[in-house]
């Protein structure tokens, strides 16, 4: 089909920034020049360009980056050089919160203002920002953010940017070439003034990653990070990388499944699925090729394993993804990185080029007849593309909306192929098991929860960070352990997605069972505590307004019930209830059921969960009786 | 181009097996492959749809139609999901009414729903009360909608609850985009694309509640790759999308569906041929469809057929109509 092109003209600017990623245009037929003697006859498109449409979202953050926002003519040219509509690729650009479809300036700080970092310095912060920069870059109506200066740095607000060990956030963007992208933490008043006024960013937050934990010797998962130099293949050799592999081509495809189903490891993304059974279902697929995605998309506020395993032991995840792989039939990976975490980018791939230049990565891998290799995607701003289908999606160049299951991924995942999808700390686990064997592992923890497990702690705690402790640790000790306030009055275990408990009810073992007998939930293994100097109903208000601000929208009780859920909570904490504070929480609990039962995804089905703890077990809101 | 790309595949005719499996109680026999919906069809059972139509491909979005299967976590949409033999279905059960009564109210206490055909009905029959959630906030300012920037979002307003309202576009003679009636049921950017008439005018922009349907960079339709097939209007079902002589009869409170005729006859301008619907009131043509069940357009014309019926007869209607230069 012939596309209608946008007339705006790119920039050369814009056009060397798409140029750099999608290659140079073959023809006048996708944005190049026409020479007629070759272009006049025949058109250039159809199959093969279609199946270019994956690299839409990398083109569009190529602009992004270097120019600061995405105008009518780079989009334009995008669409020309990928033959995309460009109405569709309007709906991808505006899907994403760090895609700008309008001016932005080069500079912009996003600072965070969610549950960890708002009441942990985060308010200190935005009064300095608006002091010196004026209200935060925002949905106001009519546009009023269009009248930025490129060259005037701006702020907005961002959800959790998963550095809540490390209170408060904020990830610094300078487009240009190159780019620059900072997170850092403990920002203080001082600090967020000066970068706003154009200063050069510090190192990154993370540039050295420790763990309150360093150098137990009982660590699994953490046991390299902070110890062994994450940018040396050789360091991590030295310390036992890559035995892992050897073993298991020595096991074999169905030798590896064997010990990773007889492990009983299951999934650390949330969802708990066994993974021998996912691995099993992905390598007896008759369709191919496969695929393998590691989520790394970590955007539960409050969550920040994965980056620390990223940016503290990145050898090791590229080592485990090439082991399943090696399980389940794929030849191709992707890591879907969140967008926020520059520094595990740039470690992760520094790890993968060193495995690559080794051997480890590429064509016969340790001489066997093994093929692997690994691309990382980027997120563009969006929790939802942590949802795996949504994650599908993402990577093929749309918008991230979750699909309708089934089918299933291990069925038909990303370019409907088969996908194993697995979570970062996950596939860490794999390597213990695979070196020990899956009875080993699964002896440490408890019966029904095997292997150890990284809990996020933060809040009003002494040292926050990533802690690893074997499954049926009490909760009551891990909050010992780092030092939890006093005068803690919550927990939020799970994250937004998960539960708020009261401090009463926090002494029960951390397991899968554990906490379903608690009526809570592990999630992605947050643990962030609130003690009586902050404002829990705001931070229930805060993961309210999250769940409206990351639903995808697609479907109607997800979308409009975030909306209803917030506006009652609204009503609640002003005193303004339509019929009393009962009638108020009743009408939460009905949007709430519809919510869990009718959405499509996660997102939705979860959006009442805190919400619903934190009005019956913290009985917040009371006053909101009239 | 499509929207679909290499992620879906057209699903292979294999061979069709029966299947048995029982709704609220009644065993049902149906080929596999079978949707809940269109099993429960054949025995009688009505389930309400909104985002659902049988020339498009099912995007499971409004949830009004799910029902509950037996032993699932969730509730499933009966329009996508297919019978399993030996699947337990409910389809009146009370955690099925209560989703479709949220659901409903949930739309129609955020998007005008007064030309959705059979709404009230349907909001009565499940005793909807969407006016709880508040009085309806006013509607937002031409644009503002349109410049939302995705997860960011003004903080509510407890006097209100909020909608998709905004004003009328008006931007061309043939037919107005209404999207404070938009339910968001991607109907109109399915077959705007890839499921009909391969335009891609359309497409969803942004996400949440301030989800909506645009043009890129939202520009009038004029500006855009619009062809004026009128498609979208066909398979909208609110309303949202009309063609400009309906929408100026019912401004006009001219509009009575009760005193219109359809004459179903043959489109005069090419040798396709195509099925053409014309509804007429007061012996004026007023509207120009083709049937959905047609196995040539699926409803679907083009320009011409939708909108080029002026010349047949002189009359109000048709001045108020008139394309281009109006
Ligand atoms: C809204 C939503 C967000 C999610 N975000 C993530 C994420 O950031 N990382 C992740 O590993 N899993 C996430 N998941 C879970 C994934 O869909 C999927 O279950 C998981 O990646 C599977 O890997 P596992 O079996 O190793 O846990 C999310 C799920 C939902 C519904
Ligand atoms: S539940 Fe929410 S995030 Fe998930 S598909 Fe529906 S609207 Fe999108
Ligand atoms: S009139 Fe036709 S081309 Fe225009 S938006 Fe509707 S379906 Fe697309
Ligand atoms: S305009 Fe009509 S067809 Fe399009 S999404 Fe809205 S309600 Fe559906
Ligand atoms: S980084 Fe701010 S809450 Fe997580
Ligand atoms: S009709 Fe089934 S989800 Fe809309």
């Amino acid at each position: 089909m012939d596309i209608r092109l946008l007339q705006a003209v790119p920039s050369d600017t814009e056009r060397a920034a798409v140029d750099a990623v999608l290659g140079a245009p073959a023809s006048g037929w996708d944005g190049g020049v026409r020479v007629n003697a070759r272009d006049s006859h025949l058109a250039y498109g159809g199959r093969a360009m279609r199946e270019r449409r994956h690299e839409l979202v990398p083109a569009l953050q190529a602009l992004q980056a270097r120019v600061g926002w995405i105008s009518e003519g780079g989009l334009g040219y995008v669409c020309e050089r990928l033959q995309v509509p460009p109405a569709e690729a309007w709906g991808v650009a505006t899907f994403y919160a760090l895609l700008a479809t309008s001016p932005r300036p080069r500079r912009m700080l996003h600072v965070c203002d969610d549950v960890g970092c708002r009441d942990n310095g985060g308010r200190e912060v935005e009064a300095a920002l608006v002091a010196a920069g004026g209200p935060a870059v925002a949905h106001e109506p009519s546009g009023t953010h269009m009248q930025l200066d490129a060259n005037t740095p701006a702020w907005m607000h961002s959800p959790c940017l998963g550095l809540c060990d490390q209170a408060p956030a904020v990830l610094v963007t300078d487009a240009g070439d190159p780019a620059v992208e900072r997170l850092i933490g403990r920002v203080t008043a001082d600090v967020a003034r000066a970068l706003l006024a154009g200063a050069a960013p510090g190192a990154d937050a993370l540039a050295n990653t420790v763990v309150p934990q360093v150098g137990d010797p009982s660590l699994v998962l953490l046991q390299r990070v902070g110890v062994v130099d994450p940018t040396s293949l050789t360091a991590y050799r030295n310390a036992g990388g890559y035995a892992a592999l050897g073993r298991a081509l020595q096991l074999g495809a169905e030798g590896v499944i064997a010990e990773v189903t007889a492990s009983r490891l299951v999934g650390r993304g949330g969802a708990a699925f066994p993974t021998g059974r996912k691995w099993e279902a992905v390598r007896t697929q008759r369709a191919t090729p496969h695929y393998l995605i590691c989520n790394a998309d970590e955007s539960e506020p409050g969550t920040f394993k994965d980056r620390v395993l990223l940016t503290g032991d990145p050898f090791a995840i590229v080592e485990a993804m090439t082991i399943a792989a090696f399980a389940t039939g794929c030849e191709h990976g992707f890591v879907y990185l969140r967008a926020e975490y520059p520094l595990a980018n740039e470690r992760l791939q520094g790890a993968i080029t060193q495995a690559r230049a080794a051997g480890l990565l590429g064509e016969n891998i340790l001489g066997q007849p093994f093929r692997f290799d690994i691309e990382i995607r980027r997120g563009a701003g969006a929790y939802i593309c942590g949802e795996e289908t949504a994650l599908f999606e993402s990577i093929e160049g749309k918008r991230g909306e979750p699909r309708s299951k089934p089918p299933f991924p291990v069925q038909s995942g990303v370019f409907g192929k088969p996908t194993l999808v697995n979570n970062v700390e996950t596939l860490a686990n794999v390597l213990p098991i695979v070196l020990h064997g899956g009875a080993a592992f699964a002896a440490i923890g408890t019966t029904q929860s095997t292997g150890t497990r990284l809990f996020c702690l933060s809040g009003a705690v002494e040292r926050p960070g990533v802690y690893e402790a074997p499954f049926g640790t009490s909760l009551k000790a891990l909050l010992k352990t780092a030092g939890a306030s006093p005068r803690m009055r919550a927990v939020l275990l799970g994250g937004a997605a998960g539960t708020f408990l009261p401090a009463a009810d926090t002494d029960f073992p951390l397991s899968l069972e554990g906490a379903r007998a608690a009526e809570t939930t592990l999630g992605s293994g947050v643990v962030m505590v609130f003690d009586d100097s902050q404002d829990l109903e705001a931070a229930v208000l805060r993961i309210a307004a999250f769940f409206r601000d990351e639903s995808c929208g697609q479907c109607v009780p997800c979308r409009v019930g975030t909306v209803r859920q917030e506006e009652a909570l609204h009503r609640l904490a002003r005193g303004k209830t339509r019929g009393g504070a009962e009638a108020e929480f009743a009408l939460l609990e009905e949007i709430g059921v519809a919510m869990r039962d009718a959405s499509i995804c996660g997102l939705g089905q979860t959006a009442y969960a805190a919400v619903e703890s934190a009005v019956k077990r913290l009985q917040l809101f009371q006053g909101g009786a009239v | 181009m499509t929207t679909t790309l290499i992620s879906i595949e057209r699903p292979t005719r294999a061979p069709k097996k029966p299947l048995a499996f029982t709704i609220d109680g009644r065993a049902v026999t149906v080929e596999e492959g079978t949707t809940i919906l269109a099993a429960c069809r054949t025995i009688g059972i009505e389930i309400p749809t909104l985002c659902f139509l049988e020339t498009l491909r099912p995007v499971n979005a409004c949830r009004l139609c799910v029902v509950e299967v037996e032993g699932a976590r969730v509730l499933a949409p009966s329009c996508s999901r297919t019978a399993e033999a030996g699947m337990v279905v409910y389809t009146k059960s009370a955690r099925v009414i209560h989703a479709r009564r949220l659901v409903l109210e949930f739309l129609a206490s955020s998007v005008d729903l007064s030309t959705t055909p059979g709404m009230a009905e349907l909001l009565a029959e499940y005793d909807c009360k969407p006016e709880r959630y508040g009085p309806p906030k006013p509607h937002a300012l031409a644009g503002e909608r349109d410049a939302a920037i995705a997860g960011h979002h003004a903080a509510p307003d407890p006097d209100f609850a909020a909608t998709v309202g905004q004003p009328v576009m008006v931007d061309n003679d043939l037919y107005v985009r209404d999207y404070a009636k938009c339910v968001l049921c991607y109907k109109c950017v399915e077959a705007c694309g890839a499921d009909h008439q391969n335009s891609f005018a359309i497409a969803v922009a942004g996400r949440g509640f301030n989800a909506r349907i645009s043009t890129e960079m939202a520009v009038p339709l004029p500006d855009s790759a619009c062809v004026y097939c009128g498609n979208c209007i066909a398979v909208c079902p609110t309303g949202a999308l009309m063609a400009k002589p309906e929408f100026d009869m019912r401004a006009a409170g001219s509009w009575n569906i009760e005193a219109q005729t359809t004459t179903d006859t043959i489109c005069p301008y090419c040798g396709v041929g195509c099925t053409l619907s014309l509804h007429v009131q007061d012996n004026t043509i007023v509207k120009a469809t083709s049937p959905l069940e047609n196995s040539i357009t699926l409803g679907n014309l083009c320009v011409k057929g939708r909108f080029g019926w002026q010349y047949v007869q002189p009359g109000p209607s048709a001045d108020s109509a008139t394309t281009r230069d109006g």
